[in-house]
């Protein structure tokens, strides 16, 4: 492959090359500039990273939904960040009517856990809709084509929801179980729940992939259609099951992030953290399930630690509005020099 | 179908599916609120209002649509009329339900559209729910009925038939539009005699249909011989019909604002940018088969660099430096530079990548350029969250004279918007037919074949992502000047959206089809509050529908359409093409 570099060489890799150099002197002189001036305590920078753990393990459930529909059908479906939507914006209801009863601070361990299967069932039920309507007539289309319909079904979903439940932005209460801190520490209680929900629903999802039927099949079917189906195995079935299962996790997802930042619901909350969850599944190699949650982590990591540790060494004011930014940065550069991903090397030789 | 789908057997699952269909489409409509917002415009006044045409236009295209098939099938008739009948009932169902349970349980909480306004409309303001829901179930029947029989009146009557309520039901739409262009011409008491108050009076809406309805008679009685005379003209003849109707039409664009008045150029103006942006993403979308997402970078470039060179604020570089050459039409070429600048900046890290990640890719740049226009690292060049203002119009002095012409009303800017419209269109058009614009196709279908054929695909595609972006900077160039001032918010990744959309119900490639897409998607919305608050749903439900049924737009253009008349059925077994890159294998 690179006998003859010579010949090999393009301005595209130059430029390419320029840039990758640059921004890693860009990173490392931000860094080392930030640390040196000693801005921030070592406690500070734990806060950081567990409330970017806490934000990555949310951004890792929807990246499930995504990894898991790519594996299958090679097809970014753009419309689940609108899924997210759907399940935390409708279980914000119940989570009030709770709330008002009373019964969401008695019995919180009940209560949190039926508001995740409730959002998690109208998430799924989004989802296979969706798979229903938008996606199964262009199975065969040119690869573009699913892709458009799926921005089309996002901004259907959104503006649909928004016609439901109004436009404006939807509280979730807080709990009171949940809003202290780690005795000793100063990480609050809620992140670390969060985390832990979050880490049981995809240890779940991993049992299910590799230890059932189900995941068997789905795991065939992402090897390979074709040869699938001669062996008995319904691709219809598991591409709709694939699709439940993604929604339901991804409207899980959407309690949790209520629980942990109630600033609020709307119908545009699904847009943005479903484009880093797809960097998140892009970053850990799409396709790839523990790659998915391990690139939501990090990404949820890099997006809290990032705009301190980088820009604030930089110099740039503001930097914490640039969150963003990172992510976005981070998306274009895993696209650009790793479009494999962390992990996932199986499925890069496909799609290509 | 054969003739074993004639029967009752497969009648009954096609009526209910038919009228279920029908009849949540009619739920989803009020839920989302989009019946009581339109219930406010009366398409004939006391009669219609387009919030009932919303209620029972799907009951009668149900009616009509399942008739169809049915004939098609060689059904009977007798079932075929119990099949309408029976759709009608179906489809008023759910929306029977929906009042009910309304009227039972405040779901008005959750469901902030359904409220009393709502069930006023759906119960025709009676008092018991029941009885104004059963009246409302009768009138979806009998719109289901009256579809049902349209499809019965012999094709060339039913075709005047519908051209000609069409056109009625599009002035009562429109009234207010048409009333403001009539009062250039006539007087107002001959409007007041078909309108009242920017709306169709019953007599003005017979007369609209009854004159419609003659004049598209004449034509399907005519209509051949005129056509048939006009093929067999001599050609030169044909090309001066061509020229003639060119030329009319350049008059008509030349006088358009007179016409319209001064609000209505402000819509042709949005219209006329989205036109310009149409055609530069076309470059990339509809001619070498990039999905670009990000295309609101250029606009954004375009309008900040005219923002800030020009302006006369405290951000203005001409306030700062203390020059004052920098005027509209100096910058305007900068402008275009520095967007093509960027284009090709950010082009060059996308070159390797193909289709979906390419368009995650672009939308990635969008957002990154949207969330730095706002941010305060930038705000001492770009003003962050407060823009730009105090951006000048263009201006001319003619020569000799002291006469200055300012562009900075609506009817004016309408000739500067329309220059540059000519010129895309005229960039468009040689390129559609050019060596590079058969590349850019070539690389469209299938990039590894086109680079064995000897075409540099980098080379080629930098060039479409550029000249994509110069004409995108030139519209928010523009835009900058005809708006005095920039905003952040101006610059949403649902700008990228509307032109995606535009394109794709026009025809990917077609240069006719973007115009038609940037009139009806991007005028309608301006011209009716209404449709404007249901702009992206809207948009949204297109985009799927396109792509699900009609992929190649509504003007396809010929290239494409050749292609897609090669093409297999949908339906047939994908086996041959399964290691084709650009398919998914079945």
């Amino acid at each position: 492959m690179n006998q003859n570099w010579i010949e090999d060489f393009s301005w595209v890799d130059l430029i390419i090359n320029v840039l990758r150099v640059g921004i890693i002197v860009l990173v490392i002189v931000g860094s080392f500039n930030t640390l040196a001036s000693g801005r921030f305590t070592g406690e500070q920078w734990l806060s950081l990273v567990v409330s970017g753990l806490a934000q990555g393990s949310i951004y890792a459930l929807i990246a499930l939904g995504y990894t898991l529909v790519y594996g299958i059908l090679l097809m970014i479906n753009f419309a689940h960040g609108e899924v997210y939507m759907a399940g935390a914006f409708t279980a914000y209801f119940l989570a009030d009517y709770f709330n008002r009863t009373g019964f969401l601070n008695n019995y919180p361990l009940l209560a949190i856990p039926l508001l995740i299967l409730f959002a998690g069932f109208i998430s799924m039920m989004v989802a296979i809709l969706l798979e229903r309507v938008a996606y199964r007539p262009l199975r065969n289309s040119p690869r573009l084509v699913p892709l458009i319909t799926a921005i089309g079904a996002s901004f259907f979903l959104q503006y649909t929801f928004r016609g439901f439940y109004g436009s404006g932005f939807k509280s979730y209460p807080t709990i009171d179980i949940l809003s202290g801190s780690i005795p000793g520490t100063n990480v609050p209680l809620n992140q670390v729940v969060v985390f832990i929900f979050a880490l049981v629903l995809m240890l779940g999802l991993y049992w299910l992939v590799e230890h059932t039927r189900l995941g068997k099949a789905m795991r065939a079917v992402s090897e390979d259609k074709e040869v699938s189906s001669l062996m008995g195995i319904d691709i219809d079935r598991i591409i709709v099951l694939t699709f439940a299962i993604g929604g339901a996790l991804a409207g899980a997802a959407g309690v949790i992030n209520g629980l942990y930042r109630p600033q609020g619901v709307n119908f545009f909350m699904g847009f943005i953290p479903g484009i880093k969850a797809f960097t998140a599944a892009v970053l850990g190699g799409i396709g790839n399930i523990i790659g998915a949650m391990l690139g939501g982590l990090f990404l949820g990591v890099i997006e809290a630690v990032g705009p301190n540790l980088v820009l604030a060494g930089l110099g740039v004011p503001g930097a914490n509005q640039l969150k963003d930014v990172i992510a976005f940065t981070m998306l274009v550069l895993v696209l650009i020099f790793r479009p494999q991903g962390i992990l996932g090397e199986r499925l890069a030789e496909k799609k290509a | 179908m054969n003739e074993k789908n004639s029967g009752i057997s497969d009648l009954i699952p096609n009526v209910v599916r038919t009228g279920l269909l029908v009849g949540l489409v009619i739920v989803y409509v009020s839920v989302i609120g989009m019946v009581e917002t339109f219930n406010e415009r009366d398409v004939i006044r006391d009669w219609v209002t387009m919030g009932q045409l919303l209620i029972f236009m799907p009951a009668i295209v149900g009616g009509f649509l399942l008739t169809r098939r049915r004939l098609k099938a060689g059904s009977e008739l007798g079932l075929t009329l119990l099949g309408g009948l029976v759709v009608g009932i179906i489809s008023s169902v759910p929306v029977v339900l929906l009042v009910l349970v309304a009227s039972w349980i405040d779901v008005g909480e959750i469901f902030v559209n359904v409220n009393r306004d709502l069930m006023e409309i759906l119960t025709f303001d009676n008092d018991s729910p029941l009885l104004g829901a059963l009246m409302t179930a009768g009138f979806i029947t009998l719109a289901a009925i009256v579809g049902m029989l349209v499809m019965f009146i012999p094709e060339r009557y039913r075709q005047a038939l519908l051209t000609a309520v069409g056109v009625t039901l599009g002035v009562g739409v429109m009234a207010e539009l048409v009333t403001l262009v009539l009062r250039q011409f006539v007087s107002r008491d001959f409007i007041d005699v078909f309108f009242r108050r920017d709306e169709l009076k019953l007599n003005g809406a017979l007369t609209v249909f009854g004159i419609s309805l003659a004049l598209s008679l004449l034509w399907s009685f005519y209509g051949a011989t005129i056509r048939e005379r006009y093929t067999t003209l001599p050609s030169r003849q044909q090309r001066n019909v061509e020229r003639g109707g060119f030329t009319a039409l350049g008059i008509l664009l030349l006088v358009l604002p007179w016409i319209l008045g001064a609000f209505l150029s402000n819509v042709t103006n949005s219209i006329g940018l989205y036109i310009l942006m149409g055609l530069g993403l076309n470059i990339a979308i509809g001619l070498a088969g990039l999905l670009d997402l990000g295309y609101v970078t250029n606009f954004a470039v375009g309008a900040y660099v005219m923002g800030v060179l020009t302006s006369t604020g405290p951000l203005g570089v001409g306030e700062q430096l203390g020059i004052d050459f920098l005027n509209f039409w100096l910058v305007l070429p900068i402008a275009v530079l520095c967007a093509m600048f960027t284009g090709f900046i950010f082009a060059v890290p996308v070159l390797r990548m193909r289709g979906d990640y390419l368009a995650i890719a672009t939308l990635g740049f969008g957002e990154i350029i949207g969330k730095l226009a706002v941010s305060d690292a930038l705000s001492p060049i770009i003003g962050g969250a407060q823009g730009v203002l105090f951006i000048p119009s263009p201006m001319i002095s003619i020569p000799f004279t002291d006469i200055t012409l300012e562009f900075s009303d609506p009817q004016m800017l309408y000739y500067v918007i329309l220059g540059a419209c000519a010129l895309a269109l005229f960039v468009s058009i040689r390129l559609n037919n050019s060596r590079t614009g058969r590349q850019w196709m070539s690389i469209r279908e299938d990039e590894d074949v086109a680079q064995a054929m000897g075409i540099d695909t980098a080379r080629s595609k930098l060039l479409a992502f550029t000249l994509s972006a110069a004409t995108g900077g030139l519209a928010g160039a523009i835009f900058a000047a005809q708006v005095d001032s920039v905003f952040p918010n101006s610059f949403r990744v649902l700008v990228s959206i509307n032109v995606l959309s535009l394109i794709i119900v026009g025809g990917m490639g077609s240069v006719p089809g973007i115009v038609l897409g940037a009139v009806v998607l991007i005028g309608l919305p301006e011209l009716l509050r209404e449709f404007s608050e249901y702009r992206l749903l809207l948009y949204g439900i297109l985009l799927v529908f396109m792509m699900t049924s009609r992929p190649e737009g509504f003007i396809p253009s010929r290239v494409h359409r050749r292609e897609l008349k090669q093409d297999d059925p949908p339906d047939s077994p994908p086996a041959e093409d399964a290691d084709s890159p650009t398919l998914n294998p079945a």
